[in-house]
């Protein structure tokens, strides 16, 4: 299983063979309650980090999404469209937005961990 | 993730302990089905005359399909629309204290005179001799206006709010671009309504945010840190939407003035004020006025609106076309620039929301001078009245005193399960529309009261009455109670969340398959 | 007064309770140098007598449509509203109700909409439409800035036949949001080429019909054209009874529509207020601006409506919104839904027959009026025709007479010299023969 980051904007990056998956944490989704629309970026996209990547709707707010590096979008999940909920039910599994191809490990590594991010949401509370 | 006001969207379900009927129908809270769905062909609600027998000159572009609209009698139309009518909260049927939205009394004198041919049944392209009476009432309602505003010019085109707010910050721009000044910034408060950094990003403006200080007005001193050669103005909302005075506000115009920008002012809560002081002694350059708010014009389910701009000295120039003026002749719609005059151009196809001038002007002239400045007092002591008697149930989100509306967070719900939703939600219950909520996003779970200067003590009294008991069911934590609320309307919480995952915009015609079912 | 329902007593408890001596303390925060110490210098208020007698007086200063032989068209319509969309639309509930922010007390307001929206797609064969806009104009503006976001290019193509005021608010929009919309000349003609100007730069076409001469077109070949460029074709009509007898925009191929609706259940109102309809593919929707209105379930799954796709709109996104907009033209919408639901299918249909054969006649009629000529071979209920004069003194002349003769284009074009010979006239169900023998009778005087 390959090792989780978090950013302090509640996204978690994650790589996968050559590829690093991103989606939002669950603690993200708890705050903004049931998603219905995600407006993913186009396969190929070159984005900076920080730049906006995803856009994740709720009834009543809109969210940006920013990328926590910079790389390709090598491809994006489809089923959010016909299935937003996925983001709600399984925000680390089923519901992750976007994956990058290209992006520094190191950068990645640099990120804050699963006890540094768990204890960032301590302070928050 | 930067945003944290989330909030459910989709009810808990749960019936209510109700008689059971056969029709449906629950007394006098009638189902009402849609109009598509109750047609027939061969019935109709109108009687045309025969059609003339003449050729066709239709070029070959006539329509081969029909349209697929329902066929109904004139009973069935009436009646499909006052049951709608009777699931509607109205002004007309109780208190509306929706902050922002001046929720007053829409007279009925109003909608006389809107309707009297010589102003309903007039073309806006009619020769001039034949609409000197329309015209006159628009140079009337301009006068009113600056009067009351203290400004020397105003354009009565925009069609509402957001229209206006276009206009003026387009009057901004146009004023910039001719003595070749090129900004790219505005500044904009943390509270300020959303038509507000959407209209100066329309415009191609960078929105940048001023904070609040701890009294709820705009932060000066974070303000006056980002004043520069590249600041176009600022877009202030006073009263603001906290429901306070903007007590710096002069020395806010005066700052932004010496920085080469300008200063526009979000009329919205023009009601606080009318008659008590004029936007035009604060330095304002530019500000819209809400005619279906502080003007008394009927919301009519959420428009039409008219959203008349007053200007300053600086930006009278660049007022848009058409305008009124008045000569020897007569008065006269100038429709194309004339010397001296550099209007940035067109906003709407015709010249303004005449049928809303009208009635304006027949509430301004009701209420007089002295009526119109009793007015804002009345309106600014019921919401102080208000503030002064839920302070010590609800957190008020500022001490007072406040203006015309009072701000409310949701602190004092604080570990209940309870929020500033469901609050609503019990409020609709017990007979009252709820207040504002969630605006403005300075603090947390806001909830914002006007009650307006249309309701008397009994009824404020009687709204405090029941937000007390409301409040105080939820200090009990009696969650439950709420997420099931409300229960005693025509549909219960409707299910937004689905809404949005699966939208259904527009009713279509049954598959054979499923007529057949 | 009758609107404050205050009494002084009421006001010295009120302020007691508050604890603060006078109300000018609840002014504290206003700065001294802006305080208002005594009244304005305006009238003082006056008996509603008094306020009714001085507005008739001044509405009696206007000679309304109705008292004339009116065939005034450009972009405003003279029709008969049927008694009942007035009375409907005053009762308290729809006339005094706010947006429907809170869907459970607006299911009224709600489900109307979705029934507008459902009418509004109906009639122009597309897929999905708003809650309204303020009018046509405004509602073509927003189509053009829809389409820039859609294609993401920045360069619209206006057609001339497009009414020359849509064009300006177009142009206006253009010039300070940054983007490019250039009017064509006007094209009185129909003879414009607009698919030669189509380039890979190109956000939409915009076209108009029946035009504002009253031109017909059919606009397939030159949707196809767009699409094929990447481009939408956004259509505009401003007469919304020609969709009783026309095909409608969506079989055409349109991918916007944007009009005005004031024809229907709306009186002239000297130009305001006016009701702006918008419809789009499904698949644009998300870029469309506007409320919408959306059907769900409630708690115990009884069918409802509420406004939704939210996050498109200011009070939301904010400054990326798609559009500022906020209010909408709910009342007129109410009355247009009225209004075509009295109609239905056929009467719709008849009354833009009635419409088609009256403009047919009072073309016959001025053809036979010596140096006048109808340009249109094909129209609706509106066409121009070619006077031997310039047109605005003779419309001024035969309102002398009781009639309002129709729009010269020198009023819509007021740069152009080669239009002033050009005169748009329009008729509508309320014309009587008589009327219009008239009318040819007056201008035969006057020429």
């Amino acid at each position: 299983m390959a090792e989780i980051r978090f950013t302090k904007e509640h996204e978690w990056i994650r790589i996968e063979g050559d590829v690093a998956v991103i989606g939002i944490t669950d603690y993200a989704q708890q705050q903004l309650g049931d998603i219905v629309y995600v407006e993913l970026p186009a396969v190929g996209k070159k984005l900076a980090k920080g730049d906006e990547a995803a856009v994740v709707e709720s009834v009543k707010a809109a969210s940006e999404v920013y990328a926590p590096v910079s790389g390709e979008v090598a491809a994006v999940n489809d089923g959010l469209g016909a299935n937003p909920a996925l983001v709600n039910s399984s925000p680390a599994g089923d519901g992750w937005f976007l994956k990058l191809r290209g992006a520094d490990a190191a950068e990645i590594k640099g990120l804050m961990d699963e006890a540094a991010y768990k204890k960032y949401l301590e302070g928050l509370a | 993730m930067d945003k944290s006001q989330g909030r459910t969207s989709r009810p808990e379900t749960g019936g209510v302990a109700e008689v059971a009927t056969v029709s449906g129908h629950r007394g006098l809270m009638m189902e009402e089905p849609l109009v598509f769905e109750q047609g027939e062909p061969g019935r109709t609600g109108v009687d045309l005359p025969e059609v003339p027998k003449t050729v066709e000159r239709l070029g070959g572009v006539k329509r081969r399909q029909a349209i697929g609209l329902p066929s109904l009698s004139e009973p069935q139309v009436v009646r499909h629309f006052t049951r709608l009518s009777q699931k509607n909260y109205a002004i007309d049927s109780g208190m509306y204290p929706l902050g922002s939205c001046t929720m007053k009394h829409n007279p009925r004198l109003n909608e006389k005179l809107a309707r009297l041919p010589g102003f309903a049944d007039i073309h806006p392209l009619q020769p001039a001799q034949t609409i000197q009476g329309a015209l006159e009432l628009m140079d009337r309602l301009a006068h009113w206006l600056k009067v009351l505003t203290g400004m020397p010019a105003v354009a009565l085109s925009p069609g509402a709010g957001a229209h206006g707010e276009f206009c003026g910050m387009t009057a901004i721009r146009a004023a910039l671009q001719a003595r070749v000044d090129k900004r790219n910034k505005v500044l904009v408060p943390e509270s300020a309504h959303g038509t507000n950094p959407a209209t100066a990003a329309a415009l191609g403006y960078e929105v940048e945010s001023i904070p609040a200080d701890a009294r709820g007005r705009v932060d000066v001193a974070a303000f006056k840190a980002k004043l520069g050669p590249d600041v176009a103005g600022i877009m202030l909302t006073n009263p603001n939407t906290c429901g306070l005075f903007e007590t710096d506000i002069v020395e806010i115009a005066r700052a932004m003035h010496e920085a080469g920008g300008f200063l526009y002012a979000d009329g919205a809560n023009f009601n606080a004020i009318v008659g008590r002081v004029r936007p035009g002694d604060l330095g304002i350059d530019a500000m819209h006025i809400n005619l279906h708010k502080t003007f008394s014009t009927p919301h009519g389910g959420g428009g039409p609106g008219s959203g008349p701009v007053v200007f300053s000295a600086a930006l009278a120039p660049y007022v848009p076309l058409p305008y009124v003026v008045h000569g020897p002749e007569g008065f006269r719609l100038v429709e194309t620039a004339e010397a001296g005059a550099a209007p940035f151009g067109r906003l709407k196809a015709f010249h303004g929301q005449m049928g809303m001038f009208v009635r304006a002007l027949a509430y301004m002239m009701s209420h007089g001078a002295d009526g119109l400045r009793q007015a804002s007092e009345d309106a600014v002591l019921n919401a102080n009245y208000v503030l002064a008697r839920l302070k010590d149930t609800m957190t008020a989100a500022f001490d007072g005193p406040c203006m015309h509306e009072a701000l409310f967070d949701d602190h004092f719900l604080k570990d209940t399960g309870v929020t500033t939703l469901d609050v609503a939600k019990a409020l609709i219950d017990e007979g009252f529309h709820p207040m504002t909520m969630y605006f403005p996003l300075v603090v947390h779970g806001a909830l914002l009261i006007e009650p307006t200067e249309s309701e008397t003590k009994a009824t404020l009294d009687h709204f405090v009455a029941s937000l007390r008991a409301v409040a105080a069911r939820a200090k009990s934590g009696d969650a439950a109670f709420f997420h099931a609320a409300p229960r005693l309307t025509p549909r219960r919480r409707l299910d937004e969340t689905r809404a949005a995952r699966q939208p259904v915009l527009r009713w279509r015609p049954p598959t054979p398959r499923q007529a057949a079912e | 007064m009758r609107y404050l329902p205050h009494t002084d007593a009421d006001r010295r408890a009120m302020l007691a309770a508050i604890s603060a001596p006078s109300i000018d303390a609840l002014y504290r925060d206003v700065p001294a140098s802006a305080r208002l110490s005594g009244l304005l210098d305006l009238p003082k208020h006056m008996p509603e007598m008094e306020v009714e007698r001085e507005l008739t007086a001044l509405a009696a200063r206007n000679r309304s449509a109705g008292a004339m032989a009116s065939f005034l068209g450009g972009g405003a319509y003279r029709h008969h509203v049927p008694a009942a969309v007035d009375h409907l639309i005053q009762r308290g509930e729809f006339l005094t109700s706010y947006t429907p922010y809170q869907p459970e007390v607006s299911q009224g307001t709600l489900q109307m909409l979705f029934e507008f929206q459902t009418q509004v797609a109906l009639i122009s064969d597309m897929e999905v439409a708003n809650a309204s806009m303020y009018d046509g104009a405004t509602a073509a503006a927003e189509a053009v800035m829809m389409a820039n976001r859609v294609t993401h290019r920045k360069k619209a193509i206006l057609s001339g036949g497009l009414h020359p005021h849509y064009c300006e608010v177009v142009e206006n929009y253009a010039r300070w949001c940054g983007f490019e919309a250039t009017c064509g000349g006007p094209d009185p003609q129909g003879a414009e080429d607009l698919a030669r100007q189509i380039d890979g730069d190109t956000s939409c076409v915009v076209v108009q019909s029946p035009s504002v001469f009253g031109h017909i077109k059919g606009y397939s070949a030159l949707a196809a054209a767009a699409q094929k460029a990447g481009a939408l074709l956004v259509f505009v009509v401003t007469e919304i009874v020609s969709l009783g007898l026309l095909t409608p925009p969506g079989a055409m191929g349109a991918d916007i529509v944007a009009a005005e609706g004031q024809s229907l259940g709306n009186a002239l109102n000297f130009g305001g207020p006016y009701l702006g309809l918008f419809a789009t593919r499904d698949r644009y929707v998300r870029q469309m601006p506007g409320r919408i209105a959306g059907e769900t379930v409630d708690a115990d799954g009884r069918r409802g409506w509420v406004l939704t796709l939210s996050t498109r709109e200011q009070h939301i996104r904010r400054e990326k919104a798609t559009s500022n907009i906020c209010t909408n033209s709910g009342l007129c919408a109410l009355a247009f839904s009225i209004h075509l639901s009295l109609l239905g299918e056929d009467g719709f249909a008849r009354l833009a027959e009635i419409n088609h054969a009256r403009a047919v006649q009072l073309a016959e009629k001025l053809a036979a009026v010596k140096g006048v000529t109808v340009l249109n071979d094909g129209f609706f209920n509106e066409f121009t025709v070619r006077l031997p004069r310039p047109a605005a003194p003779v419309v001024d002349r035969l309102v002398e007479r009781g009639v309002l003769a129709g729009v010269p284009a020198s009023r819509l074009w007021p740069e152009r010299r080669d239009v002033t010979d050009l005169l748009i006239v329009a008729a509508t169900e309320t014309n009587s023969v008589a009327e219009m023998d008239f009318f040819a009778q007056s201008l035969a005087e006057a020429l």
